[in-house]
């Protein structure tokens, strides 16, 4: 155990020394690609945003369903198959046929080529489910018909908060798909997270529609509420025009009455759609509507066939900015619920930073100490393996780019507490050896073999709980098991390197004394 | 030598009333879950208005209808945490702050906003909860194959009497349990099983040596042979634990608390529990020798 090659003793000067300069790259620049890294400060050190949003999925499932009643309905029409009392209710589609018929209509169903029940050839299953009881049929989506859907959705969603995000422009945003249902904001130093989670909660569905007072239409009517609560308007479930069909969106000051305007300019369907429109219907209100409120409803008084407009609704400037960004980037295809969030402000980061500095720089003094007042001589070699422990920690952390949390900085200071422990195994051992033993060489390799088993055993132990922190945690949580699991090895590397190759260099030069240690 | 033997029966006693008190404790008083496992919403404050404090916050809130509000100081004198549980009011912050900025003035700084969703707290907790399970049974796995079952025996009851002492600690001293705990209390089970496998590799050492000492003597030799080395090592984690207590700031407070309780209680059962069980089994020398010839 005490001999050490000369190629070996370059090879760990050589590592050693490579994690030190990685290490120093967080505090000075040097001006080159590789160097030139650095450790990146997690959310709670540096201020931002975690932002967990969940997709609600049922009124698209709704939605669909409400489609297929149309597509099943003109589907069977051809083949002359009846189907009436279409319902849709938990988000399951009924309908009556009669006896006739139900073969036909269950086979097409379960047919592997169906137009209607599609996915069979890609997924070996169906997109529908059907059961059918006396005539009386209910369909719904399958698992994979669930599925499929859950994860497109959540892909035009995750395009769409992207879009959103990008246009408030934030430094180096992270958005991430988490399930098939979910997706994950983190918005390092953000300054307002109310405006950032007021534009994600909002679906932007932008609809124009015509105010009615005939409740009958063939459309249909609703009865909504203005977006100021004032008033309430019946208007026609007719859509004239949506977000879709608009090009761009933006904040103007309209210098005629002095107001804040959102201006747009629409697509050549649109534009020729709002023409016919405007020139029907002039004397009649026009409603726009955005999530299901009324924003303005503004009386038609000119054919507007140029394919731009303004919508105005009392914004103040801040509101019609954000109402333009939200037309701009698109109507997210389901709402968006924030099911966490968790926000630190950028003066507690640099608290916390602060604090665990000092934290790690006061139980790093009282540490080496201590271990100097035990083992004097052999004090200064486990302290040198020590520092270096924590060089190389951060060295490999900054190589990683890993993040650092608060949580991570307590990671390393325990581990500072715990990296002695091998040492002072190894020290405890020699100490007994020589007890019996009055060769020093014979004493300090036995007791370096010795004590190895321990210590093994003991880091394995540690080892276990950090890995299983790093896969079941999450966020800063993940980043004190990184710390604590990195500092293990970083641990056994000077302990078993640089340690060992100091203690025999000094215990073979003093080969003869009494007391070593 | 320290005659840590003589006092095997008496603090065994001590360990089974604490795991029960301990038990008793988390049945009937619980634990302190913080918002990552109930769901809810905390706000940390800081005020620039020195006149500003806990009541005449807490008389501003309770106006706001905001449920079960509870309001108190957070390290020092102008730092507040507002807890709360779950709200359907979307906006409840941008209320809050509107209110609060009406009320005092524009005095208040949002250091921290935590909004966790019912459906997100069971998740955490669950996952929580499974963590550790399986932390534990990979110990239980890692000993089983290292050691004869009469010492995973001792390790296993010593690390849950370290697990499940902490956490009734915890009960009883109402602290909030949060996710730090977990990794606090996983830390644990690694540092607990570590003091073990120390003495346990020494006292398997020594039955292999003296085949005429019976368990009784040979783990109070043992525990002294490596008592400095436990000694030591405690000294420097506590070392290290404390400078985060006093210096680490506020919110790592419950994090090393936990941890600081559980090196104690660690190092407490490698000595009194983990070696009595191997004395109760009466481990001899044939225990280990039979493990060998396999």
């Amino acid at each position: 155990m005490l001999y050490f090659s000369k190629l070996r003793i370059i090879f760990i000067t050589l590592i050693s020394l490579l994690f030190i300069i990685f290490a120093l790259s967080n505090l000075f620049n040097f001006d080159n690609k590789i160097l030139n890294k650095k450790i990146n400060l997690g959310l709670d050190l540096q201020g931002g945003s975690y932002l967990l949003l969940e997709i609600d999925n049922d009124p698209v499932i709704e939605q669909k369903l409400q489609n297929l009643t149309v597509t099943i309905r003109n589907f069977f029409k051809e083949k002359n198959v009846r189907i009436t009392n279409f319902k849709l209710s938990n988000q399951t589609l009924s309908f009556t046929s009669d006896e006739n018929s139900k073969q036909t209509i269950l086979d097409e169903f379960a047919s592997e080529e169906s137009e209607l029940n599609p996915y069979y050839q890609r997924f070996k299953s169906h997109q529908l489910d059907i059961v059918e009881e006396n005539n009386f049929f209910k369909v719904s989506f399958s698992k994979q018909g669930i599925i499929n859907l859950k994860t497109s959705s959540q892909d035009q969603a995750l395009e769409i908060v992207r879009r959103r995000i990008d246009e408030i422009g934030t430094n180096e945003p992270n958005i991430l798909k988490r399930g098939n249902d979910r997706i994950l904001v983190e918005l390092p130093g953000l300054d307002d997270p109310m405006r950032i989670k007021s534009l994600l909660g909002k679906t932007a569905n932008l609809t124009f529609r015509f105010v009615t007072n005939d409740t009958e239409g063939s459309f249909g009517a609703e009865k909504l509420e203005f977006e100021d609560g004032t008033e309430e308007a019946i208007v026609s479930k007719r859509i004239i025009l949506s977000g879709e069909n608009l090009l761009d969106a933006q904040p103007r000051m309209d210098t005629e009455n002095n107001e804040t305007v959102v201006t747009f300019s629409l697509d050549r369907v649109g534009a020729k759609r709002f023409g016919k429109a405007t020139s029907t219907g002039i004397g009649k209100r026009l409603a726009i509507v955005l999530d299901g409120k009324v924003i303005s409803a503004p009386v038609i008084r000119d054919t507007i066939a140029t394919g731009s407009g303004q919508i105005s609704g009392g914004f103040t400037f801040q509101s019609a900015t954000d109402l333009a960004l939200l037309l701009r980037s698109g109507a997210l295809p389901a709402p968006l619920n924030i099911i966490e969030e968790r926000t630190v402000g950028p003066d507690l980061g640099q608290d916390s930073i602060n604090a665990g500095m000092i934290a790690l720089l006061i139980g790093f003094i009282l540490v080496i100490l201590y271990i100097f007042v035990k083992y004097k001589i052999f004090g200064i070699i486990t302290n040198i393996a020590l520092i270096l422990n924590l060089f190389i920690l951060v060295g490999i952390l900054t190589i990683f780019e890993a993040t650092l949390t608060l949580p991570g900085i307590a990671g390393i200071i325990l581990t500072v507490g715990m990296a002695v422990d091998a040492n002072v195994l190894i020290f405890e051992r020699i100490k007994e050896e020589l007890k019996s033993e009055k060769n020093n060489l014979i004493a300090f390799d036995s007791g370096y073999t010795k004590s190895r088993t321990a210590i093994l055993d003991a880091n394995i132990t540690t080892l276990l709980a950090a890995i299983i922190l790093f896969f079941m945690g999450s966020g800063p949580i993940k980043g004190f098991s990184l710390t604590l699991g990195i500092g293990i090895f970083t641990t056994l590397f000077t302990v078993y390197f640089i340690a060992r190759l100091l203690t025999v260099l000094y215990v073979s030069k003093n080969k003869e004394k009494e007391g070593l240690i | 030598m320290i005659a840590f033997n003589k006092y095997y029966n008496k603090f065994n006693i001590l360990s089974v009333s604490l795991v029960i008190v301990s038990l008793l404790l988390l049945t009937f008083k619980g634990l302190n879950f913080g918002i990552d496992f109930k769901g809810g919403t905390l706000i940390e404050l800081r005020s620039t208005d020195s006149k500003i404090n806990v009541s005449s916050l807490r008389d501003n809130l309770s106006q706001m209808n905001l449920g079960d509000v509870s309001v108190k100081n957070f390290g020092n004198e102008t730092d507040f945490l507002i807890k709360f549980e779950n709200n359907e009011n979307k906006n409840v912050i941008e209320e809050i702050k509107k209110n609060l900025d009406k009320s005092f003035g524009n005095s208040f700084n949002f250091r921290r906003v935590e909004n966790v969703g019912p459906k997100v707290s069971a998740e955490l907790l669950r996952s929580g909860v499974i963590a550790i399970s399986v932390a534990l049974f990979l110990m239980l796995v890692y000993i089983w194959i290292r050691f004869e079952w009469q010492f995973s025996l001792g390790a296993i009851a010593a690390l849950f009497h370290d697990v499940i002492v902490t956490l009734g600690l915890f009960s009883l001293l109402g602290l909030e349990i949060n996710l730090s705990i977990i990794a606090a209390v996983l830390t644990i089970v690694g540092y607990s099983m570590n003091d073990t496998v120390v003495i346990f590799d020494r006292v398997r050492e020594n039955l292999r040596k003296y085949s005429d000492i019976k368990i009784f003597e040979l783990t109070n030799i043992s525990i002294n042979e490596t008592l400095s080395r436990t000694l030591i090592t405690s000294v420097t984690t506590l070392l290290a634990l404390l400078s985060i207590f006093f210096f680490g700031g506020e919110v790592l407070k419950g994090f090393s608390l936990a941890m600081i309780f559980g090196v104690i209680f660690g190092t407490y059962s490698s000595i009194y529990i983990a070696n009595t069980v191997l004395v109760r089994l009466n481990v001899s020398q044939k225990t280990v020798l039979r493990e060998d010839k396999n």
